[in-house]
């Protein structure tokens, strides 16, 4: 069987791991490296929940292969934030209801990251806009609408404190 | 949904890829942004048995114009990227139109002109927008390039006229016979939907005389269609009610729909009618303005 | 005096209360089915039929035996050898675990390979190799019962034809003779497609048979562990005791994770035979094609009308289509659900409705997606009947309903179908909807558009639902009755454990449940942890579908916590030194009535529970309660959409969505208002873009997320939401059903706008969804629109 190495920077943390050329980066980062919160849906590129950040950008981890990610940088849900030092992304999503059974959230979070370090003061059409390739079955979008405004007023104003 | 095994090559230059491509023939299929390849691989009903990821060939990630005035998008340029180009939005406006409307801003982030127009997926976007532009592709393999017209670079559905020893290095827009205006238009029916009609008009023209005019439609046809007469009808003329309403009535005849999920025949047609009357009439206004 | 606790503050009744859940979904901390891995797991993959109806002629899996790798090939064949081919459905017909005589349905379920890794078990199916008669196709109800059809199930001893159920309610005469009398009788006809309720997550499990213990363990995506677990009990003939389903974090369910799935018994059995750990994880395509659908039904009907605008009777028929096996999870005695609760919010004083089942080439099931048995289907029928005979009659739509809907002061009320409601405002949420939306500026609005060629259009829904079953008497699911049990311990030093047999998948139970508890002992939310999901540490219930969960689990919870409180009251007397009689309640708190500074916490009387009890009093602080509803909840709601329709291309964009809903006391507002949004994102989904069909070979048109459309932050329009409170007259708590309200009053609002826009066509119906083409067709041509499958192409 063939196998490949790959060096990865996944969280910041270097990894450095044999993979068979057809392993899904998706499967690579849960089966491999064990980082479950980025979730699988759908099979055909349009569900986002396996979104993550490949060096900065969102991309669709089921659909790339892991050998693809050779030299470069992955973050999962696992890099954005730990329980006891919640991104204000994180924090948005609790304060404003803006998930209900979690599955879609992940993708979801990682999407709004990608749209806010471009664009730190989004409209809610911006918003509605940069998660338009994320699908939730349970909110209704209003409130993750309103967790990633509530965001980036929150980074903004951690933005504002830091420069004065 | 798990892909069948193949080989993996990541050549480092043009050069490596060509002689890859020379060692496995049509067994190899080249992968840039995989965002239409990977699902096709991953559902098996594509199993190539070597895969080249061109990913990792520097310089082909650009898009710039060149001294004579063309346009070129380099292979490994993304959507994202002609998305936020200044250069796009001020003076290729069907591009600039269309770029937003290909799928979602993830498959944006990694999916190509490119590859998209290699694809040949009679749904894609790109293609239309390349027809209406009078655009080529480039190929290259070990001997040399050769430019491909946009109009015969696809020979049907999912078929393109690339050799197996060749790999599509960058589209080439030509450069403009005037300003430049047009829309691409599309209905989908839901964001990030394949189009079930897409309209792109592309003009260019000297006050109000237009010298060249491109129409081209997706998702009505085995490929994307060059309205050619609803072109000609347009090219030496000025727009008003008269010609606006030739070309839209041009633009449909020419268009070949078929009656399925996303709607009858019928309706297709009208949407391209409707569609080429409201991209024109747009540019008739904003000339009035 | 010692301050009264501020209950909000603690996060009682009424406090919109962060979700403990959430503490570990956005770290990406949570356990659903595919996170778990057990060591030695293997992996199985279903091989699906390709064809929708077909006779197998052999089945060659030799070349997968071979392949490295793979541990086991299971057919069809070695199933029957442990008697698990077919198994029962909840709906006392049988179902295919694996084909073995012929497939009848596109993507039923033919053999599995259980391998290493799902990679090389993908391979192995694909090295399977089958050989098919292909047999004629059926994909609607009327092919079914035309004459010559071939018949579905000859599988079924004495099946002669392909109907699988008749059904009828109500007083046929008096409705007859109440038509006798209408001065107008309105007519309507419709098709509520094929939807699916496809959560993000799809169906999968984990079995894990240990041969020296004989105990099976099931990590699985079910909104019903409990019912699954006897489910497992009667199909693998294996001791009840020696099963544990455990249902962990659930990505969505919507109804679409109630039945029992053929891929659950496959790796249940490969486990057994294999004695290792088996992981089946489905993909969207295998959910979309093989799990329980939803709707796929087609009405008749007509209501009988004065001309004064009063509603004298209603009588219609209902054929389903219910794919190649009857599995909907619904009660016995019900065969069409609960689809007589249509036209249950109108004074109507005779209704008869007829029903009609009919196997077809098409995935089984039938399932209640986000909604209380078929209520959805009934209530989308009542609205677009509603709507229609208010145009029929020249009447204005919302004076046609303030018309006939119940008054306030007609509660108990009973319906013609034999409901009974108790409890309701439906006229005050009806103004406020009203006058939310400044209805009759919007009619001004659309008048003057229209004359500059706008199609504006407003759509009204009104409704109330039966939520929560049971009652026992009247509903049981594979002859278990429908009631919930809560189980609470208080621990010496305050803290709780609530254990309940219901199960969220996205509902906030772990927060909501907490709640009242809170409210009924004043014990700090945050000190009350809730577990669910495991049926070796959780009692009994029937899962959380139906919005079921806060009418009975969340009655039993309040209801235990009220025998703690009773006991307590003994521990705080004795604490306090005075009688039982002497002693008052507050929040969290008793104290001596003619003393009131003199007082216990409740957790004092906890402590004293295991450290200080009087004599004769048995030591601890725990018990359960079971509660049987002696009704459903009635909640009810006033929703109102306006639009606006493009003539030139029939793309509809939605201007306003207002909700009112009156669900009884809210338990935790927030929560309350994530449920309707995300139900009204469902009902907008479901009349503008989200359905199944097939084509005349009965291939599933909607298999994949690129042809079955869901709507994202993009087009979703934004909701404006109001409440009305009638508490619940039974609920010891007041609280009513919501998960679903939305969901299923909603698709008639927004179906009911874009009629309203083309109200000058003659148009009656558009079948759902209201695609662009249908729109234009039936703008352009002034003719209805049917979506019935088999979808029309150039093929034909």
């Amino acid at each position: 069987m063939e196998e490949r190495r790959i060096n990865v920077l996944v969280n910041g943390e270097p990894k450095s791991v044999d993979v068979e050329p057809r392993l899904l980066l998706a499967h690579f980062l849960r089966e491999v490296l064990g980082l479950t919160g980025t979730h699988i849906g759908c099979d055909t590129t349009n569900c986002g929940a396996c979104t993550v950040l490949l060096d900065g950008l969102p991309v669709k981890s089921c659909t790339m292969f892991a050998v693809m990610v050779d030299g470069h940088e992955v973050m999962t849900v696992e890099g954005l934030g730990m329980p006891s030092e919640l991104h204000p992304i994180q924090e948005g999503f609790r304060e404003e209801h803006g998930l209900q059974c979690g599955f879609c959230t992940p993708g979801m979070m990682l999407a709004a990251k990608a749209l806010l370090d471009e664009n730190p003061n989004p409209t809610e059409e911006d918003v509605r806009w940069g998660l338009s390739g994320n699908l939730c079955r349970c909110t209704g979008y209003q409130n993750i609408v309103k967790a990633v405004l509530w965001a980036a007023e929150k980074l903004q104003s951690e933005a504002g404190a830091i420069s004065r | 949904m798990y892909p069948s095994r193949f080989h993996y090559e990541a050549p480092r230059s043009l050069a490596e890829a060509f002689s890859v491509l020379q060692a496995y023939g049509d067994e190899a299929k080249v992968l840039a942004g995989g965002q239409s390849l990977i699902p096709l691989i991953k559902l098996r009903f594509s199993a190539p048995a070597v895969i080249v990821d061109i990913n990792n060939i520097p310089g082909l990630d650009y898009h710039e114009e060149d001294s004579d005035g063309s346009l070129n998008i380099g292979a490994l340029c993304r959507h994202r990227t002609l998305e936020r180009s200044p250069l796009l939005r001020s003076r290729y406006p069907t591009m600039a139109a269309c770029a937003p409307l290909i799928s979602d801003p993830m498959v944006r982030t990694r999916g190509t002109l490119v590859g998209s127009l290699c694809h040949a997926d009679p749904q894609g976007d790109w293609a239309s927008v390349m027809l209406a532009l009078g655009g080529d592709i480039i190929a290259q393999s070990a001997k040399g390039e050769r430019a491909i017209p946009a109009s015969q670079f696809v020979v049907g559905p999912f078929q393109n006229a690339l050799e197996p020893n060749e790999i599509a290095v960058r589209a080439r827009v030509p450069a403009s016979k005037g300003t430049r205006s047009g829309t691409y238009l599309k209905l989908e029916r839901r964001v990030g939907d394949f189009a079930t009609v897409g309209v792109a008009v592309a003009l260019e023209a000297s006050g109000s005389t237009i010298n060249r005019a491109g129409i081209a439609l997706t998702g009505v046809g085995p490929s994307n269609i060059q309205c050619t007469e609803a072109e000609q009808a347009l090219a030496g003329k000025t727009l008003n009610a008269s010609t606006v309403e030739q070309a839209a009535r041009l633009a449909a005849q020419a268009a070949q729909p078929k009656t399925d999920v996303r709607g009858s025949a019928e309706y297709k047609r009208h949407i391209v009618h409707t569609f080429v009357m409201r991209a024109l009439s747009n540019q008739q206004q904003a000339r009035a303005a | 005096m010692a301050q009264a606790l501020d209950e909000v503050k603690i996060g009682g009744l009424g406090a919109s209360r962060k979700r403990v859940e959430d503490d570990r979904f956005v770290v990406g901390k949570g356990n659903y089915t595919d996170d778990f891995k057990l060591p030695g797991m293997l992996h199985m993959e279903i091989l699906r039929s390709p064809l929708a109806h077909a006779r197998i002629k052999s089945i060659d899996t030799s070349k997968a035996w071979q392949m490295p790798g793979v541990h086991m090939v299971l057919t069809g064949d070695m199933a029957a050898q442990h008697n698990l081919a077919w198994m029962p459905t909840l709906s006392y017909d049988t179902q295919a675990v694996l084909a073995t005589d012929k497939v009848r349905f596109q993507g039923q379920e033919i053999a599995c390979v259980v391998a290493d890794d799902p990679y090389i078990a993908k391979d192995g199916c694909e090295a399977i190799q089958v050989e098919y008669e292909p047999l004629p196709v059926i994909v609607n109800p009327y092919q079914a019962v035309a004459e010559g059809a071939p018949v579905i199930r000859d599988d079924k001893e004495g099946q002669t034809d392909n109907i699988c159920y008749r059904w009828d309610v109500g007083d046929r005469e008096g409705t007859e003779r109440a038509f006798a009398q209408a001065d107008v009788v309105s007519k309507i006809e419709l098709h509520y497609p094929r939807s699916h309720p496809s959560p993000i997550e799809c169906c999968g499990s984990i079995a894990d048979y240990n041969a020296a213990t004989t105990k099976l363990t099931v990590y699985m995506t079910t909104q019903a562990p409990h019912i699954i677990r006897a489910a497992v009990a009667i199909v693998a003939e294996l001791p009840e005791h020696m099963i544990r389903i455990v249902s962990p974090d659930i990505g969505g369910g919507f109804g679409n994770k109630v039945p029992v799935y053929p891929g659950y018994v496959c790796s249940i059995l490969c486990s057994i035979l294999l004695a290792r750990p088996i992981k089946w994880i489905e993909d969207k395509t295998g959910n979309l094609i093989s799990t329980g659908y939803a709707r796929d039904m087609y009405y008749k009907g007509e209501l009988a009308l004065r001309k004064d605008g009063k509603i004298l009777a209603v009588r219609f028929h209902a054929d389903t289509d219910n794919g190649a096996f009857f599995s909907d999870a619904q009660p016995t005695k019900f065969k069409i659900g609960l689809l007589h609760s249509a036209f249950a919010c109108y004074d109507i004083p005779y209704a008869y409705m007829t029903a009609q089942g009919a196997y077809t080439n098409k995935a089984p099931g039938g399932v209640a997606y986000r909604c209380s048995f078929r209520v959805t289907e009934a209530m989308f029928f009542q609205e677009r009947a509603i709507q229609t005979a208010a145009n029929d009659l020249g009447m204005d739509q919302a004076e046609f309903r303030r018309i006939n809907l119940v008054k306030d002061d007609q509660f108990p009320f009973r319906t013609p179908y034999g409901f009974l409601l108790d409890s309701g405002q439906y006229e005050k949420c009806l103004d406020v909807a009203l006058n939310a939306i400044g209805y009759h500026d919007f009619l001004r609005e659309k008048e003057e558009a229209r004359k500059q060629g706008r199609r504006l259009g407003i759509g009204l829904s009104t409704m109330t639902e039966p939520l929560g079953a049971g009652n026992s008497r009247e509903y049981d699911i594979l002859g278990i009755k429908m009631f919930d049990c809560a189980e609470l311990r208080v621990h010496p030093s305050g803290k709780a454990i609530l254990k309940i047999g219901s199960k969220t998948q996205g509902q906030g139970h772990e927060t909501t449940f907490a709640q009242i508890v809170s409210h009924e002992l004043g014990i700090p939310a945050a000190d009350i942890l809730v577990q669910h999901g495991d049926t070796d540490n959780t009692p009994f219930g029937m899962g959380t579908y139906a919005s079921r969960s806060t009418p009975t689990a969340g009655a039993a919870t309040a209801m235990v916590s009220r025998k703690i409180r009773a006991k307590a009251r003994k521990l705080a007397a004795h604490l306090l030194e005075v009688s039982e009689e002497d002693v008052e309640w507050e929040l969290g708190r008793f104290y001596v009535r003619s003393a009131p500074n003199n007082g216990v916490t409740i957790q004092e009387c906890a402590m004293a529970a295991y450290g200080n009890m009087p004599d004769g009093l048995e030591p601890g602080l725990e018990n359960n309660a079971y509660y049987d509803p002696p009704n459903m909840t009635w909640p009810f709601a006033a929703y109102i959409v306006t639009v606006e329709v493009d003539p030139e291309t029939g793309v509809w964009d939605v201007l306003r969505m207002v909700a009112v809903d009156d669900c009884g006391v809210r338990i935790n507002p927030m929560i309350v208002e994530g449920q309707i949004m995300g139900g009204m994102t469902e009902a907008y989904a479901m009349s503008n873009m989200q359905f199944i069909t097939f084509d005349a070979e009965g291939n599933c048109v909607g298999s994949n997320y690129m042809d079955y459309l869901l709507p994202t932050a993009w087009e979703t329009p934004g909701f404006e939401l109001h409440e009305v409170v009638t508490p619940s007259p039974h609920h010891p708590i007041g609280a009513k059903g919501i998960g679903e309200c939305a969901c299923v009053g909603g698709p008639a609002a927004f179906v009911n706008a874009v009629h309203d826009a083309l109200d000058d066509t003659g148009v009656r119906n558009i079948d759902m969804p209201l695609l662009p083409h249908r729109v234009w067709e039936a703008l352009t041509y002034k003719r209805d629109v049917s979506g019935a499958p088999p979808l029309k192409t150039d093929a034909d």
